[in-house]
């Protein structure tokens, strides 16, 4: 027990933001804390959904939960299931064999909901679809983008994209409200 | 020569590991697998390709591994009946390979006692197969989800837990069917499949070039090791070495990529253990080593970073400086907490004995990697074919006998210490300078060529057919997932199913990289 004290204390608070872009990932915070306030009561509950993604993207969902990103200190927690979810955080390409599942996932959380499409696969099929740049992208194996099998509110490309872009891809869907900006 | 039978003639393949290609009728496969596992050896891949614009029919293709090296068998099929010998029964591991082999190919293994689908789920009919020249998918596509026979137990007291595709945590998709009694598990049925995306079709449409992007996203958490087996590959046909500056930057990324990796699980495994210290010290380590990859070499996962011919990445000395920080910064660090894992009761109290293979069931079913190594497996594609630059770097392998969580929990220390000692020698041997690197644009005609790197999680496989205009007319990336997938349901029996989550994690293994 004295070494993990040890060691806490020996490594203090890392929750803070990269060293190039402090001051305009301080106001994302802030800004993520207030919206988050006004729409969800202070805290929301995401869901995420890999219908196909090369796991990439899962590694950079998994870093917002670390120290420096510290997303659960911000009121935002991933949560084991869709019916108790705000937001769906979905990975793709939507694979074939995951269309139903994932429409049923998004069947299964309830209304007000918000959907966030995470990586280039799931803007716009990526480089798994033969059409991938026009967004068509559909192969024997995929659906292409997310939004060809379930509304999207906000898209976030990168691959993988950055933890700060996650977050501010959840930010922007939270700010918009659905039907406001549609991706 | 690894193996020698009267009816093989194998011819040696230039390449980076020792490998040999032969051509052999499907009568004589059996004995032949026979003899390499009465050897010692191991099955590593098994896929078809369709040679009939050629004048032939189907070609089924087996890469065996015994202590020599690699040997890749060509098998010659009719075109109208594609039927081979089933070797599962020498090799379980070839199950479900053979099942895809059929999914995607509709080569069958007669005299084989399953023939459940395996790649395909019903989203196309049975009886076209997407892996054909001629498939025509507009015809072929259903929406018909079809039912997969799980077996079933019976008994008094016992019930089914189905869970997935989707799963509760930050995880890739795949269902899993638990038969237990009380809270024991009396077996794990798995059903992966999921993220099947149409990879070795798409690699046909792709340039090379293109190709080593799509080969570098199979598995993102394996990003390294599959670029650089592809351009393994593709430099095996071509008969190209790269400069040993691109070869020694390979190595650096590799390694990278391995501390990354068991960084994020050693974490994982302390917070599936109610020790959520552990994933928030490891954690920060992890994204330590991830910024740094974004800084030295604009990736934070170092992808697209090496391609067929060379590397898109360099090293000042600034940046060599920044390395070896890291390494003493990490050696310290994993060391402390290396030690707070060690002494914590809690924590060894769920790891030790839980999700055990014993070394005679990891050796019978195939286990490889860094599970197999915990398992008393000792193969590591960088000590037994040491291709360059490891054959200048003398591996210390990492092998347990116990076979628990616990052991893969000490493998992946001692890998990743290992891991920090090789990337200071490569500081010391890699030179500094701005040479473009001469990428391959273009491969021979009817050409063949295999790599294999040792992944984080095991020996990542990628082997390249070329058509008579130097196209890609085959690509198969091979995960040691497919082999280690299966051992996972052995693993978990007779265990709680609330250890479950733990001993998944302790393996780690990829849905993308085994559903393509």
């Amino acid at each position: 027990m004295y070494q993990i004290l040890k060691q806490i204390i020996k490594t203090g608070i890392k929750t803070e933001t990269p060293p190039q872009a402090d001051e305009s990932m301080r106001l994302t915070e802030q800004r993520l804390q207030q919206e988050i306030l006004d729409v969800f009561g202070g805290a929301l509950s995401i869901r995420q959904v890999d219908a196909g993604s090369c796991n990439g993207c899962e590694l950079e969902i998994h870093a917002v939960n670390n120290a420096y990103y510290n997303i659960e200190g911000l009121g935002i927690k991933f949560v084991a299931g869709p019916r108790h979810a705000d937001l769906l955080l979905v990975t793709g390409p939507v694979s074939r064999h995951m269309e139903i599942a994932l429409k049923r996932t998004y069947d299964a959380t309830p209304e007000p909901k918000l959907v966030v499409a995470i990586g280039d696969c799931a803007c716009d099929g990526g480089i798994f679809c033969s059409d991938g740049a026009t967004g068509a992208g559909e192969n024997y194996a995929t659906c292409g983008k997310v939004s060809n099998v379930i509304p999207v509110d906000v898209a976030v490309s990168g691959c993988p994209p950055t933890p700060v872009a996650i977050l501010q891809g959840i930010l922007t869907a939270i700010s918009a409200g659905r039907n406001v900006a549609q991706e | 020569m690894p193996i020698k039978h009267p009816n093989l003639k194998l011819t040696r393949l230039t390449d980076a590991v020792p490998a040999w290609a032969g051509e052999v009728a499907p009568e004589y496969l059996f004995e032949i697998c026979q003899q390499v596992r009465d050897g010692g050896g191991r099955l590593v891949a098994l896929w078809g390709s369709d040679v009939r614009q050629q004048g032939g029919g189907f070609v089924l293709h087996i890469t065996l591994m015994n202590e020599s090296g690699l040997v890749c068998l060509n098998i010659p099929l009719p075109a109208e009946r594609p039927n081979y010998p089933d070797i599962s029964r020498i090799f379980p591991a070839a199950n479900r390979m053979q099942r895809a082999a059929y999914d995607l190919l509709g080569l069958y293994a007669h005299e084989g006692h399953d023939h459940r689908k395996w790649l395909r789920h019903g989203a196309w009919h049975s009886g076209s197969f997407p892996l054909r020249k001629d498939f025509d998918a507009a015809a072929s596509l259903t929406h018909e989800p079809e039912d997969y026979p799980f077996v079933q137990v019976e008994g008094q007291g016992v019930h089914e837990i189905p869970v997935g595709p989707v799963h509760a945590g930050i995880i890739e998709p795949g269902h899993f069917r638990f038969s237990i009694i009380g809270e024991r598990v009396l077996r794990l049925e798995q059903h992966l499949g999921y993220t099947h995306k149409g990879i070795e079709k798409r690699f046909e449409s792709m340039g090379l070039q293109q190709g080593a992007k799509l080969a570098g996203r199979v598995s993102g958490d394996s990003t390294v090791a599959y670029a650089w087996a592809y351009a393994m590959a593709a430099e095996c046909i071509s008969k190209v070495t790269p400069s040993s500056r691109a070869l020694w930057m390979r190595a650096l990324l590799l390694e990278r990529e391995r501390v990354a990796n068991h960084l994020g699980d050693l974490g994982y495994l302390g917070n599936d253990v109610a020790l959520s210290f552990g994933f928030a010290q490891f954690w920060i380590l992890k994204e330590q080593v991830l910024r740094n990859n974004a800084a030295l070499f604009g990736h934070r996962y170092l992808m697209d970073k090496i391609v067929p011919g060379g590397v898109t990445a360099s090293l000042d000395v600034e940046g060599k400086h920044i390395i070896e920080q890291e390494c003493d910064m990490l050696d310290e660090q994993v060391r402390i907490l290396r030690n707070i894992y060690d002494e914590h009761a809690g924590v060894q109290d769920r790891f030790i004995g839980t999700g055990r293979v014993e070394p005679k069931l990891a050796a019978q079913l195939g286990l490889c990697g860094m599970a197999g190594r915990a398992s008393a497996q000792a193969w590591d594609a960088r000590v037994q074919f040491a291709c360059a630059p490891y054959d200048k770097l003398d591996v210390k392998m990492a092998t347990y006998r116990n076979g628990d969580v616990a052991a893969r929990v000490i493998v992946r220390f001692d890998e990743l210490f290992e891991s920090l000692r090789l990337q200071r020698e490569i500081m010391v041997n890699l030179v500094h300078d701005n040479e473009a690197p001469t990428l391959l644009e273009k491969l021979p005609a009817n050409g063949f060529g295999i790599g294999l790197v040792e992944g984080w999680r095991g020996e990542v496989m990628v082997a390249i057919h070329t058509d008579a205009q130097g196209n890609l007319t085959r690509v198969h990336p091979h995960d040691p997932s497919w082999q280690n997938w299966p051992v996972l349901e052995h693993a978990v029996i007779d265990n709680i199913v609330p250890d479950f989550p733990l001993i998944n994690k302790s393996f780690n293994l990829s849905y993308s990289g085994q559903d393509l």
